[in-house]
């Protein structure tokens, strides 16, 4: 039976648990409620949580365990012979989990299949059902998948009747403590209190589900790779039949040279723009821009990314790369970096358009009383004054474009810098170049093999970004607390 | 008595050093309103430019024809009989479409010296069409029938302008001899090119027939993973900016938790990918490809950027509202679940939209997860559904992108803008919810 019927039987034991709860409260108190310590539907409350937490909590553990638990077992009892040569004990137990899942469906008794013609006939009777196997099924793996099976169904049952006697024990429990003076409030509000505080903790579990999960296949990565030529290699030149240069040095020039051309664009248009808007715009043009401005903002990177592809990429190629005879690809450092660059304007804008309105009036005011003109004023009174909160924005959105995939994966191409091919060719701009996400990408997408160093490398990538962006962004907090001006 | 020298300027007359601060000050000026229009410029070309690429692929171009679907073909043994009837596959239903179109061309009468292969201007989709069409309806067979099929992605291109007599030469899928039949057909009225629906609606379809790929199970993909976002991020988002802004005590615990939300708001998107990968494809099982995957992937993504602007919405709630339920009696839960959170509620709904928003615009996660698969299946409804594979719509775009033929660049940018009206309307409502419900105290 599905597993919505389980949960439909708890919900079910619940809401019965609501209304007698309530209705034994109020049968002790009389029928008179202002007798009652709680108002009527806590105590029912009461009972549906008490019944519904640890149910659910046993079968959430349940389903996580039993997976890891069958497949050890299983893994265990699996005859060393059946791992052929060349083959991998997970590759063969994937196969186990494969055939378990065809007897499921086929229902066939496996006893009485001894010899390899019996053997050959399960093989295509589990074709015809979906489970195509690749290889002959061998006697061992087949009693290990029979096995699998018998265990799967089995742990099901137990888990039904164990997950029904939970809620039914919570039940019991929250029922017989219903008297009229119970503080059902209390009870029902530190329950609410609890899940209140799970919910605010799944962002420290991201965080340390993010840093775990690339740590793991990051230090696996390292076994196979040494990790001097992934830090201080030059070559990225990745090979899947083995021999691979995977350094991230020319991977991490890509990134930061499309980031600095990003900013070069952003930082000088959205600081001027946020300047403008705060500073001279009138109520008409700023009520035009600026949703203009934010509308780049809330469109998606994807869309950036085909910008970039069909008319920033070409017309770069045609009206600057070829002329200059500077290179004929049409993805390039300058195509992502500029795209990039119209991205990061908004970021940019509406950050410092809200740090310059954070000064106070009064030093402007006090600085025309001087005779300063208003640009005067602006660069040498309203900008110092702002600098901190400006800083932390362009670290923020140096962040962003370090982070960026969408528009680097269309615009900028999939080879990565060749240090030997000297200066010329790094610092070009219309050369193309790739970055860390684009690798990220490639090395993770379509048939991966979590065993080889190609696959994994993109983890060790993964984790060098995170931690490059987090750097920047505690940066960029730390600027901004560290030298912010405190105005009354 | 001081004299007046001549060489003194009236004070109306600015001096040097005045034109040079008040010229600077102009410059100043002039550099803003530059940086505002570059902006806005760069707003324009991008939207021109995504629109006039994509509106092509909401036309389409049709060829009529009349099929004739003789029984010695599609049903040698004469009994009907769907088993056997499937046996014909697409190409024994190819034969149909040539003599079709030939036989139309006789009919209205067009010459073309050099005209080879009429039939590569008809979709290779007209043929699964066609089967689809009789395997449903096997009293079809012996009759004739007038059918509209898709014209090949050449000559849909040739209608748009994307294909030329001179391109035409240099490909081998059609000739110019081709383009002048399409013409002919045109003005004989069996061609014609209009709208499609079906863009929106219809399912990928393979690399060499662009004419017949649509958006139908990305969309429902990204509807999919949409509703798995709504439903875990609001209650989880609001349970948690709730604590945070009104039970949690100052503490190291606390401080840890916003240090953790402000962080994950500036962690590239592509880092929840790997985690998604990792934790819930590697880890847990889950199957490749689908929105439930991508759905807790976005979730995650999500979360941050639904707390930072509940807690803002919670926080301008006045202290006035709680103290009021306080003095009364209410119980602190109470206060927040019966004043407080009704109250902060637009603000919070706004939030939550903008966040969904952003959410449904994200790609880079999605790859990682598997999602950029070639699925040409609708998955089943929710809940099951949720576990077969899609792709999403941004996905499809990147997909289209990846592929040779031109005529994906259009489809990739028609995808786009409809991506970008289901972004217009979800912002829409955010900002009409924020207008009419929002309050200052």
């Amino acid at each position: 039976m599905p597993l919505y019927w389980l949960v439909l039987i708890i919900l079910v034991i619940a809401a019965l648990g609501y209304v007698l709860g309530r209705s034994r409260a109020l049968r002790q108190a009389g029928g008179n409620q202002r007798l009652l310590h709680s108002l009527p539907s806590f105590y029912g409350w009461n009972v549906a949580l008490t019944v519904m937490t640890p149910a659910f909590g046993l079968l959430v553990l349940w389903l996580l365990v039993q997976p890891i638990w069958i497949e050890r077992s299983v893994s265990a009892t699996l005859p060393e012979s059946a791992v052929a040569e060349g083959s991998s004990r997970d590759l063969v137990m994937s196969d186990v989990r494969r055939i378990a899942g065809g007897l499921g469906t086929l229902g066939v008794e496996v006893d009485q299949i001894t010899d390899t013609d019996g053997l050959a006939d399960l093989r295509s009777a589990l074709g015809a059902v979906g489970v195509a196997i690749g290889s002959d099924i061998q006697l061992g793996v087949l009693h290990a998948a029979e096995s699998y099976r018998q265990k799967t169904s089995d742990l099901q049952t137990y888990m039904w009747i164990a997950v029904i006697l939970a809620g039914l024990g919570g039940f019991a429990v929250a029922y017989l403590v219903t008297d009229k003076d119970f503080r059902a409030r209390n009870s029902v509000e530190r329950g609410i209190l609890i899940v209140l505080i799970a919910a605010a903790s799944i962002a420290i579990l991201t965080t340390l589900g993010i840093v775990l999960s690339m740590l793991f296949e990051t230090r696996n990565f390292f076994a196979a790779h040494p990790w001097q030529d992934f830090f201080l290699g030059t070559d990225w030149a990745p090979d899947f039949r083995g021999g691979s240069e995977l350094a991230i040095l020319p991977l991490l020039w890509g990134t930061l040279y499309i980031s600095l051309i990003a900013l070069l664009v952003a930082v000088p248009i959205g600081l001027f723009a946020a300047i403008y808007l705060s500073e001279y715009a009138g109520g008409k043009l700023r009520a035009v821009a600026k949703p203009a401005i934010e509308i780049l903002a809330g469109i998606p990177t994807i869309v950036y990314g085909l910008f970039a592809l069909i008319t920033i990429g070409p017309l770069l190629r045609d009206y600057f790369a070829l002329p200059m005879g500077l290179g004929e690809s049409s993805s390039s450092v300058a195509t992502a970096g500029l795209v990039m660059g119209i991205m990061l304007i908004p970021f940019v804008s509406s950050l410092s358009d809200d740090i310059i309105n954070a000064v106070p009036q009064t030093l402007r005011d006090g600085s025309y009383g001087l005779g300063a003109t208003q640009s005067e004023t602006i660069r040498q009174v309203v900008i110092p004054a702002a600098l901190p909160g400006i800083v932390g924005a362009i670290l923020l959105a140096a962040s962003r474009a370090i982070g960026e995939t969408m528009i680097v994966v269309l615009g900028a191409g999939a080879a990565a810098a060749q240090f030997d091919r000297g200066l010329g060719h790094l610092v070009n701009p219309f050369e193309a170049m790739t970055t860390v996400t684009v690798k990220i990408v490639s090395q993770l997408t379509g048939d991966t093999d979590f065993a080889s160093p190609e696959t994994l490398v993109a983890f060790a990538l993964g984790l060098t970004l995170f931690v490059i962006t987090l750097a920047l962004n505690i940066l960029a907090l730390w600027i901004v607390r560290r030298y912010r001006e405190q105005y009354e | 008595m001081t004299e007046i020298t001549a060489s003194r300027q009236s004070l109306l007359l600015p001096d040097a050093r005045t034109r040079s601060r008040n010229a600077a000050e102009k410059r100043f000026r002039v550099y803003g309103m530059i940086a505002i229009g570059l902006a806005v410029l760069a707003l324009c070309v991008l939207l021109v430019s995504i629109v006039s690429n994509g509106a092509g692929a909401f036309q389409q171009t049709f060829i009529t024809l009349d099929v004739a679907f003789p029984e010695d073909k599609l049903d040698k043994n004469g009994n009907r009989d769907p088993a056997e009837m499937a046996k014909v596959t697409t190409f024994g239903y190819a034969p149909l479409i040539k003599s079709a179109i030939n036989a139309r061309i006789q009919a209205e009468g067009i010459e073309i010296e050099g005209l080879k292969k009429p039939e590569r201007m008809i979709s290779k989709e007209a043929a699964a069409q066609l089967r689809n069409f009789v395997l449903s309806n096997p009293e079809v067979i012996g009759e004739t029938r007038r059918f509209e099929v898709l014209a090949s992605g050449r000559v849909d291109g040739y209608f748009k302008g994307r294909v030329t007599a001179e391109s035409a030469k240099r490909d081998k899928n059609i000739s110019p001899e081709h383009l002048v039949l399409a013409d002919a057909l045109k003005n004989a009225g069996a061609l014609e090119t209009r709208f499609n629906w079906k863009f929106v609606t219809w399912p990928d379809a393979s690399e060499n027939r662009p004419e017949a790929s649509g958006l139908g199970v990305a969309i429902l993909g990204s509807f999919y993973m949409m509703l798995v976002v709504l439903v875990l991020a609001l209650p989880i988002g609001v349970a948690a900016s709730i604590y945070l802004e009104e039970f949690a005590p100052k503490n190291r615990f606390t401080d840890l938790i916003e240090v953790n939300i402000s962080n994950l708001a500036a962690v590239p998107s592509i880092v929840f990918g790997i985690l998604g990968l990792a934790i819930f494809i590697n880890f847990a099982g889950l199957p490749q490809s689908a929105p439930i995957v991508g759905g807790l992937v976005l979730t995650l993504m999500t979360l941050p950027r639904i707390i930072i602007p509940s807690r803002a919405a919670l926080a301008a709630v006045p202290p006035s509202i709680r103290e009021a339920a306080l003095g009364v009696g209410a119980s602190r839960m109470q206060t927040v679940f019966h004043h407080v959170l009704p109250l902060a509620a637009p603000g919070i709904l706004t939030g939550l939209i903008i966040g969904l928003g952003q959410a449904l615009g994200e790609t880079a996660p999605l790859l990682l997860i598997g999602m950029v698969a070639f699925v040409r299946e609708y998955p089943d409804a929710p809940p099951e559904g949720l576990f077969d594979p899609a792709t999403a719509l941004p996905v499809q775009i990147f997909n289209f992108t990846q592929r040779a033929d031109p005529a994906f660049v259009e489809r990739a940018s028609g995808a786009i803008i409809v991506l970008l009206i289901f972004l217009l309307i979800t912002n829409s409502v955010a900002i009409y919810l924020r207008r009419r419900f929002e309050r200052r105290w």
